[in-house]
């Protein structure tokens, strides 16, 4: 060591002398600390890393385990059971969250379209437009709670009853974001040159838009589509209080009106998670399984989607 | 189409035509709807705010400070306040934030820095098939499947993460609080017993929730350091995790910094995965093992059966709580803009 330092520090012409280095002082020992710390931080986080997806896998296999158990069709096609009874499902649940997201769908993906639009294509550079991208933001980060509580305030105490509109209100919002993000830097990855050739056909911006850009964009729309689908189905606290729970099936006695409480999947969860039966316990399990599966497919179709896409 | 578009086409004659009037009218109609949208998301921030402040005035007139500052919540005696709320809000997410942000950066360096492909490589390299037409492409793939399944994490449902937490992991802490209970119960963070519902089983499954946002921005600003630097630390000869701990996070800090406020404001509004396991009782301590309550489960319990006189109050601590995570987002969302900034102009 000493004599590649004295050797490298000397300025003027070559020494005569030749240089001698240690080969060994350069190889990669774990005898030597540096080394020895940096082998032991690998493995360190290579077993923070393993240790960060222990819960996915224990989510997962709990839920095969103690929902697996229950799971039968009569469990997916039953309503559910009183506090002693036995038996019994959670079919109106499933319809109730399919109805609900489906509401939320209509509500926000028009909407996230078209603000997306304005945003990429419209007045992208505007000052609205940079206020627009700060409140979608914003509203990403916004508590799903208080999703509830605006639903709460602006529909349940105007309309004077617990509602499906109200809980696919509330879940409209926390899809808006995703759409909206997704569907401008979507819009956006399309090149320009399909854009100036759509433009140097003549054609106005709404067929611009419409005819090229959105087709173009479609796959990663979807995706964002997707993603919003799957986190709105799963939130439950949206619709604790804006949907509250049914013990019947949506439209039973001919009441097709929005304007009635509704199962869904997630509140039956919580609502019987904490029940002391068995019984529910158990269901709570199966509807567990049968949200995450949901959730799940739907995700992992979305990511696809976008993997597809952007290999092209 | 355009075989076509030539044989109908005669001499002199145009394919292209101006805009119908029909088209320009339809043009403008679809730039207006584009607008009236793009003012709505400005509007429905704005109506969100103002929907829950209105309804929140009554019991921010009646109470006011008090509230804040207040720690009995009791409808029949009409006392209320949220004091107990906030720090159990703050206290579960600053352990959230801290267990999340450990592991969270871990699962950042070890995918930024391609351990498992080089290991993958590395032994591939054993048999001799590391440039094999399929077993060559494997380390790519099984580190995408690792990013993948760190964000699956995300798109589990808060309200299954709470079913596992009362089934799982209570049962599997227990012991161990226990364990540190009698061992090092004079330590204040120990000093209770884990009756079952409680801090630290809360935090553990918020800080797995708020795991996949700090991973991916983390993940983002390390993969953003220009390789040049780790190049001359290697160059002037720090092992790889010299380079790591001197030269690359702290380039990288930054935007690390501004997930982990980000993350914090998502642990802060999480709501069902601790209405179920953190106890709910207007209790403040500082130990891990007792239970606690949040505003938003304080909000998740009692809204659904609220008589008239107690909703102006929860509006009230649900104003509460998006001030609060309106101010940590802001700050996050700034932080990380400027971190961007910051690189863009390194770059150049």
């Amino acid at each position: 060591m000493n004599s590649t330092v004295a050797a490298s520090g000397q300025i003027g012409p070559p020494e005569s002398r030749p240089v001698t280095i240690d080969m060994r002082l350069l190889e990669k020992s774990l005898r030597r600390p540096r080394s020895a710390f940096s082998f032991v931080m690998s493995v360190l986080v290579a077993l923070m890393t393993i240790s960060a997806l222990v819960p996915l896998f224990s989510v997962l296999l709990m839920l095969l385990l103690r929902g697996g158990k229950r799971l039968s069709l009569s469990v997916l096609t039953q309503l559910p059971p009183t506090a002693f009874e036995h038996g019994g499902g959670f079919g109106n649940a499933i319809v109730g969250t399919l109805l609900m997201v489906g509401i939320a769908a209509l509500i926000s993906i028009p909407f996230g379209i078209l603000a997306a639009v304005f945003l990429a294509e419209v007045a992208p550079e505007s000052r609205l437009a940079k206020v627009i991208r700060m409140c979608a933001k914003l509203l990403t980060g916004f508590p799903s709670i208080l999703a509830g509580v605006f639903a709460y305030g602006a529909v349940v105490l105007i309309t004077g009853g617990f509602s499906a509109t109200a809980g696919g209100i509330a879940l409209s919002i926390l899809m808006l974001p995703t759409v909206m993000l997704t569907a401008e830097e979507a819009i956006r990855m399309v090149p320009n040159k399909v854009r100036e050739a759509a433009i140097g056909m003549g054609t106005t911006q709404v067929q611009t838009v419409w005819m090229v850009l959105l087709p173009a964009a479609f796959p990663g729309i979807l995706t964002g589509i997707m993603l919003a689908v799957a986190r709105a189905a799963g939130e439950t606290a949206p619709l604790l209080f804006t949907a509250l729970f049914s013990n019947y099936w949506f439209g039973s006695g001919g009441n097709m009106s929005l304007r009635q409480p509704t199962a869904s999947l997630a509140v039956l969860i919580y609502n019987f998670s904490a029940m002391p039966f068995k019984n529910q316990v158990e269901l709570a399990w199966a509807a567990a399984l049968v949200l995450v599966l949901i959730v799940l497919t739907v995700n992992l179709v979305g990511q696809g989607l976008s993997r597809s896409t952007t290999n092209d | 189409m355009a075989g076509i578009g030539l044989e109908s086409t005669a001499v002199g004659e145009t394919v292209t035509r101006a805009p119908t009037p029909m088209e320009k009218f339809g043009n403008s109609a679809f730039r207006l709807a584009c607008y009236l949208f793009a003012w709505l998301t400005v509007i429905l921030v704005l109506y969100i705010v103002y929907t829950i402040a209105r309804q929140a005035a009554p019991a921010i007139d009646k109470y006011g400070w008090g509230f804040v500052s207040g720690t009995k919540w009791d409808p029949n005696t009409r006392q209320f306040g949220v004091l107990p709320e906030i720090w159990g809000t703050l206290y579960s997410s600053l352990l959230a934030v801290t267990i999340g942000t450990l592991f969270g950066v871990a699962v950042a360096v070890f995918l930024s820095e391609h351990f498992l492909a080089t290991l993958v490589f590395s032994l591939l390299k054993v048999f001799g098939l590391q440039f094999h037409f399929l077993w060559g492409k494997l380390p790519d793939q099984l580190e995408h499947l690792l990013r993948n399944l760190v964000e699956l994490l995300a798109a589990i449902p808060s309200v299954v993460y709470g079913l596992w937490g009362i089934y799982f992991v209570i049962p599997f802490i227990r012991p161990l609080c226990h364990w540190l209970l009698i061992k090092l119960g004079w330590i204040p963070i120990f000093s209770t017993t884990l009756s079952g519902p409680g801090m630290l089983p809360a935090g553990i499954v918020l800080s797995i929730m708020i795991l996949p946002t700090i991973a991916a921005i983390s993940l983002n600003s390390l993969s953003a350091v220009p390789p040049k630097l780790r190049q001359a630390a290697y160059g002037l000869g720090a092992t790889r995790w010299e380079a790591i701990l001197a030269v690359i996070l702290p380039t990288a800090s930054k935007g690390i910094f501004g997930a982990v406020i980000l993350a914090f404001g998502r642990a802060l509004g999480e709501t069902m995965a601790l209405a179920m396991l953190i106890g709910n009782s207007n209790v403040i301590s500082w130990s891990l093992f007792s239970p606690g309550n949040t505003l938003a489960a304080l909000l998740a319990n009692n809204f659904a059966e609220a008589g008239p006189s107690e909703i102006p109050v929860l509006m009230f601590a649900a104003l509460i709580l998006l001030a609060i995570t309106l101010l940590v987002n802001v700050v996050g969302a700034f932080i990380l803009e400027s971190a961007s900034a910051g690189r863009e102009g390194a770059g150049q």
